[in-house]
């Protein structure tokens, strides 16, 4: 089992990369953020299905999914982006059709540079469309492992996503399926590449996607 | 009437200044589809989304919902979406084929595709002795008085009298001349997708701010500055960051001193073009490939004067925004005072090396995409434009920006030199805007 780094529970200030920002309106500091700090015992499978790793692995995935989005709930985008191996991507088809973002137009496509630029940009002073009251929650479910990546051997698996997002006053709702492939290294599962499909991504968009959803 | 609501019309609009109204009335939008979109030509599409007959695609022209289909006949046509026995549209779908000919899902009328009737169940027995039949021109679906396309660009009036397509375009055509032109082979193909983002503002804002030269540093800096971060890492490591840095980094590395080195040129009808800043003639073998390619088709001569056509934007007025250098267009759906769509697509040029595709595309998922880190500031500064003109705290937008300073050039307005962030361009939509406002 891969250890994970726990949650800061100090609220550090807003518009750092790493830590969790303490969201501030014009009419002052929206209360502070609860944290989850997943008690270690938490990670551990239970004793019943201890020398099962099919289940082993699905408890992993599970965790490892539960706490990347959380990352974005929490704003943590450096930790986040900290998730993805050096080559991998984050990418959102135009058409749920696409089985590559290479040379097709996608929502988003972005490399670890790209992801930078974007980490960078939403802490920017100058981010105007991020002043605002901004948050998302996401919840994931229906985790359902798949075959390994016969190519590369990653593990891979499909969830569920559903995201709400708060902004100035207006709620938005996203929903779709996650494919993860993750890879094992010695800092725990990576993301190779992660393909979300929003159900609602062929639709018009109201105003538009700030990050990753 | 609807004019009677709208009765000081004719003092919203001063040379240098415009009243909220304009931008905030729903009557003057009523009235400006009336008199605007639903007059002049609009663009509804390129041929090549319907390459079949029976393709077909649905557009909003003004407040009408047509669709553009393709006839066994290999014409496109334009027709409004509409049956004529109950006012059912016929196509629910956004596009989609129709086969040999659209059939209405409420009582299975059918009807070709240049909208005549085809058939209408129990025509005998239903409708012997009424008025009601093939002979009665009501019974197809209504065309659009006007259908033409420019270079594969098919544009819609719904007023029978005006002037012809190329006619109102003007100069503006250089747009679809310059993306046709940069293919070896003179042709562009759409790639078939469509981003659509609704912006909750007037539909002017937007084309007002397309040739905006001075907000890019300002509105655009976060993305600039962080893409040019990036970009700056990137060479240290590895000597030459991908062109796609370079794209998001001139919004802050052109800094506002710079935009007024570039200039606009405005035309009657409301059209204007504002010239190039991102230097897209590097030196990398991709594009001197395409260079090579070009020189072939076109001889050394038309090549330069093509590769130099020094064009960022063209704006035709009053829908469409045309980045013919990077291959993309912006069509501007007005669905309220306060409710825009905008509809964005992008091209491959015919013949041409794949790497300059990949060009366009970086461009279009990084600038034009529902994730986009550059429109998203945008979008946030038009919805307070249009919360700020929705109120009483004045009554008046400023269009003053070196006002006076203009060269007038025949009926070409030209900034003046280093006065480029002129905001002749809102200006001239203004007028334009005026004068067909003005059209009982």
């Amino acid at each position: 089992m891969a250890t994970k780094k726990k949650a800061p529970v100090k609220q550090p200030p807003r518009r750092t990369a790493n830590k969790a920002p303490a969201k501030s309106t014009r009419k002052g500091k929206a209360p502070a953020r609860k944290k989850t700090v997943a008690a270690p015992m938490l990670l551990r499978a239970p004793a019943a299905h201890h020398h099962d790793p099919m289940h082993e692995l699905y408890h992993e995935v599970s965790q490892f999914l539960y706490r990347q989005s959380e990352l974005l709930d929490d704003q943590r985008w450096q930790d986040w982006i900290d998730l993805f191996t050096e080559d991998g991507i984050y990418w959102m088809p135009a058409d749920p059709g696409d089985t590559t973002w290479e040379g097709v137009p996608s929502i988003f496509a972005e490399d670890k540079n790209l992801m930078t630029v974007r980490m960078k940009r939403v802490l920017h002073p100058d981010a105007w469309s991020q002043k605002p009251m901004w948050g998302t929650s996401h919840v994931i479910g229906n985790v359902v492992i798949l075959p390994r990546d016969p190519r590369t051997g990653d593990v891979v698996v499909r969830s569920r996503f559903h995201m709400m997002e708060l902004r100035r006053d207006s709620t938005r709702h996203f929903a779709g399926t996650y494919v993860h492939h993750l890879v094992r290294t010695p800092n725990g599962l990576k993301v190779r590449l992660q393909r979300t499909d929003m159900v609602n991504g062929q639709a018009a968009f109201d105003y538009v996607l700030q990050v990753w959803v | 009437m609807l004019h009677e609501k709208v009765p000081n019309l004719a003092k919203y609009v001063e040379p240098d200044r415009v009243r909220k109204e304009v931008y905030a009335d729903p009557d003057v939008f009523q009235l400006e589809m009336e008199r605007i979109h639903e007059r002049v030509w609009i663009y509804c599409g390129h041929e090549s989304q319907v390459r079949k007959p029976g393709d077909f695609y649905t557009v909003q022209i003004g407040r009408q919902p047509m669709v553009m289909v393709r006839g066994q006949d290999r014409k496109v046509n334009v027709l409004y979406n509409r049956c004529p026995h109950r006012g059912a549209m016929i196509c629910g779908d956004r596009h989609g084929n129709t086969g040999e000919f659209f059939r209405c899902s409420y009582h299975a009328w059918t009807f070709n595709h240049d909208g005549s009737l085809k058939n209408i169940p129990m025509m005998q027995s239903g409708y012997e002795g009424t008025r009601w039949g093939r002979d009665n021109p009501d019974c197809n679906m209504k065309r659009a008085a006007r259908v033409a396309s420019y270079r594969g660009f098919v544009f819609a009036s719904l007023a029978a009298d005006g002037p012809t397509l190329e006619e109102f375009l003007g100069p503006g055509k250089i747009a679809f001349d310059d993306i046709c032109d940069r293919s070896p082979e003179g042709e562009v193909e759409v790639v078939p997708n469509c981003f659509r983002m609704i912006q909750n503002s007037n539909w002017k804002i937007f084309l007002e701010n397309q040739l905006d030269a001075l907000h890019p540093s300002v509105t655009h800096q976060s993305t600039g500055r962080a893409a040019r971060d990036v970009e700056l890492e990137i060479e240290k490591r590895t000597g030459k960051a991908p062109l796609s840095y370079h794209m998001l980094s001139a919004f802050a590395t052109v800094t506002i001193d710079k935009w007024d080195n570039f200039q606009t040129l405005n035309y009657p009808n409301g059209h204007c073009i504002l010239t190039g800043y991102m230097g897209l003639r590097p030196k990398d073998p991709d594009t001197l490939e395409y260079e090579r390619v070009l020189a072939k088709a076109y001889g050394e001569k038309r090549k330069e004067e093509i590769l130099t056509t020094n064009i960022h934007h063209v704006l035709l007025y009053p829908g469409l925004s045309v980045q013919s250098p990077l291959q993309q267009l912006r069509a501007v759906r007005p669905l309220g005072v306060d409710k825009t769509l905008t509809e964005i697509w992008h091209f491959r040029l015919k013949g041409a090396p794949e790497p300059i595709y990949r060009r366009a595309l970086a461009y279009y998922n990084l600038v034009n995409s529902p994730a986009t880190m550059i429109n998203a500031d945008d979008l946030e500064n038009f919805w307070k434009c249009q919360q700020g003109l929705g109120s009483d705290g004045g009554d008046w937008v400023s269009f003053h920006r070196h006002y006076g300073r203009d060269l007038q050039k025949g009926d070409m307005i030209e900034t003046a030199p280093g006065m480029g962030t002129s905001e002749a361009p809102m200006r001239n939509q203004m007028k334009a805007w005026a004068e067909l406002m003005a059209k009982a």
